[in-house]
């Protein structure tokens, strides 16, 4: 009797226990601005990373192998991917202290964030300190793979990668049309994103032998940007190359037109720029606006995956694919491509398949070659484009193979325009 | 009055938001949007005295700031729900570029606002100087319980501040539309400013606010020029803060 007891005691024990080493739940904790400033970013990301747990979780299809592989999360036996979004209102202590709730009351197996390159730079040591694996899809400090953290990847390129592309573009512009660019003027807001642009574009600037005439990092978060565009007009660069977020961008855009400045080419870092805020805030007033990019819009017709993406996409966030949620996507895919390979939620399982990630470039949104990392976690295929914003659209005008479109230069002065 | 409002930049964002939204709907221009703007947030100034600022008025004044506070939050959290986070902005308004002051350009949109603002000023100085109401305002906000042992109906008097200092925010706010982007987190960036305005003149002082709004303005505009843009609001409040500890009133604060 004793025994029979003991056995049933042990069964009893065991099943839960059975029950546990296969989770039936892989929960993912997922932190943007979704108020603030930029909440447009988090807010529209909040739709494509929606996307990516229902094509993990087979509700949700893209005919392509990389995600028929992934659909059901096979590796996990069919564990259902749970997303839990916080907001960090583009604050770094904000973000820390959601990091450090999602992994110590949550329990989450990753963390995807967070667009502001400071707040990831906070969070990530959270997830660091805990040794959990943190996705980055998007933050552009070349800095965060550079800390020696063993957490973190970052699918996206950085800054270093992307200012090359400018000078690339500076260098073949200048052969292709024959004009001389000789002297930048540089200005970036003062948080973690900007100063880092801003210390790359100097760097790169030296080392391609173009002289930087003006240098101002200023407040993003500014009432007024008259003096800074004041100084700008004083020192009249060849190529103005500002580094901003939402607010800035619209301001020295609707400043530069009432202060009558006119830079003959605009070459922007992304981020302020490239969003759709901005277009349809600055309107006609940006038209030949210039942007380091890894996805265009107007791309997405030559690539079929990112045009089946932008199909579930358009239907749900009611505008179509961009630069942010293309971006978070593909770094919400890679982590999950890696959960489902380690076929367990174990953080060094998940952490040993990050690093053996290989992706191949034609199963991505992106035009990149594809997404291995190197051993800082950031992903060597990285490929950056230019666009140019062209009739209230942005589109890809280098490398010159795959433009859709030619330069408009110099940028039309504001008395020319219509 | 004794108290102060934390939901001063959230006011201002709203009276934008009445701006934008009469562009976007009717086409109205700013500038004739200003009436409703002000009308709009006079009622919004007036609602919330007898909503929520009088029966805390009696509270402690922690209580007071937790509940202007609070509104801050909830008209913020209830922009972003009704209205998106986007950032709009109004599309060639009637007054756009610039004019040539000599060798100095400056925008005809902020021109205009500046002497906007400088009417309301005058308007709102003469109200309170010359007008038997406007000195009732005065004496309720000196001292409550002597003003309404003087017969002044002290709770009117009340309602009324409240409604008159969102009607300037209402002006603000749409001549503000006319060049800035509108976003549910817009007042944030004024409100601080706003507050060391106040403060650096002295409270309760119009003119004097008005003096150091053009101080703060010319600090702000010099130090980046001639120093970093990047550091020119840290000598705004370095400017500020010198002051108040040489003048804790204020530079021209009475109290």
């Amino acid at each position: 009797m004793s025994r029979l007891l003991a056995i049933v005691l042990a069964l009893t024990l065991a099943v839960p226990a059975l029950a546990a080493a296969q989770p039936r739940e892989v929960v993912l904790g997922v932190v943007y601005p979704m108020s603030g400033p930029a909440a447009q970013a988090g807010v529209d990301n909040k739709a494509v990373f929606e996307i990516a747990a229902e094509l993990a979780n087979g509700t949700a299809d893209l005919p392509f192998p990389f995600y028929q592989r992934l659909k059901g999360m096979p590796g996990l036996k069919g564990a259902k991917v749970r997303l839990i979004f916080a907001d960090h209102q583009g604050k770094p202590d904000v973000g820390q202290a959601e990091a450090e709730r999602l992994i110590t009351q949550e329990k989450v197996t990753a963390l995807v964030g967070s667009w502001h390159s400071a707040v990831t730079a906070t969070m990530s040591q959270v997830a660091e300190r805990h040794g959990v694996p943190f996705m980055n899809p998007e933050s552009s400090s070349p800095g965060l793979t550079r800390r020696g953290f063993k957490w973190f990847f970052r699918t996206s390129p950085h800054d270093e990668h992307f200012t090359q592309v400018m000078f690339d573009f500076f260098r073949d512009f200048e052969k292709k049309r024959g004009v001389k660019l000789k002297t930048l003027g540089i200005t970036y807001e003062d948080t973690l994103f900007g100063a880092d642009s801003g210390k790359v574009m100097r760097e790169l600037a030296k080392k391609h032998g173009y002289e930087v005439v003006l240098d101002i990092q200023y407040r993003a978060k500014s009432t007024s940007l008259q003096s800074e565009v004041q100084r700008l007009k004083g020192a009249n660069p060849d190529v103005w190359m500002p580094t901003s977020y939402q607010t800035d961008a619209i301001l020295f855009t609707r400043t530069m037109k009432e202060l009558d400045y006119n830079p003959k080419m605009i070459m922007t870092q992304d981020a302020g720029h490239i969003s759709p805020d901005f277009i349809a805030a600055a309107g006609k007033d940006a038209e030949g606006t210039m942007s380091r990019a890894p996805f265009s819009t107007d791309l997405i017709g030559k690539r079929p995956v990112a045009q089946a993406l932008n199909a579930l996409y358009s239907k749900r966030a009611g505008k179509d694919l961009y630069d942010f949620p293309a971006r978070a996507f593909t770094g919400m895919m890679t982590l999950l491509d890696a959960i489902n390979r380690a076929g367990s939620t174990a953080p060094a399982a998940i952490q040993k398949a990050l690093i053996a990630t290989s992706i191949p470039g034609d199963q991505l949104i992106m035009t990149w070659d594809g997404i291995k990392f190197d051993e800082t976690g950031q992903n060597t295929l990285v490929k950056g484009i230019i666009l140019q914003l062209l009739g209230g659209k942005y589109h890809t005008v280098y490398p010159f193979d795959v433009a859709t479109r030619d330069v408009l230069y110099p940028v039309p002065a504001w008395k020319d325009r219509k | 009055m004794e108290i102060v409002n934390f939901a001063h930049g959230e006011f201002l964002m709203v009276a934008m938001y009445v701006a934008f939204f009469a562009w976007a709907l009717a086409g109205l221009d700013p500038l004739l949007a200003l009436p409703l703007a002000v009308a709009a947030l006079a009622a919004l100034g007036w609602a919330t005295y007898h909503g929520l600022i009088r029966w805390v008025l009696g509270g402690p004044m922690l209580a007071q700031i937790f509940a202007t506070f609070g509104l801050a939050v909830f008209l913020r959290a209830g922009a972003q729900f009704l209205w998106g986070v986007d950032f709009r902005v109004v599309q060639d308004p009637w007054l756009g570029g610039r004019v040539a002051l000599g060798p100095v350009f400056v925008g005809l949109p902020q021109l205009a606002a500046s002497a906007a603002a400088l009417v309301a000023f005058l308007g709102l100085w003469r109200f309170l100087a010359r007008t038997e109401t406007g000195v009732a305002l005065q004496a309720t906000a000196q001292d409550r319980q002597a003003a309404a042992l003087m017969g002044i109906d002290t709770d009117r008097m009340y309602a009324l501040g409240w409604a008159l200092g969102s009607a300037c925010v209402g002006v603000a706010g749409a001549l503000l539309a006319m060049y800035f982007y509108v976003f549910p987190d817009v007042g944030g960036t004024f409100a601080l400013i706003a507050y060391v305005t106040v403060a650096l003149g002295g409270f309760g002082n119009v003119p004097a606010t008005l003096v150091a709004g053009v101080v703060v303005g010319l600090v702000e505009v010099f130090a980046g020029l001639l120093l970093a843009p990047a550091i020119k609001y840290a000598v705004v409040f370095l400017l500020y803060l010198a002051v108040v500890l040489a003048r804790p009133q204020g530079l021209f604060g009475r109290w």
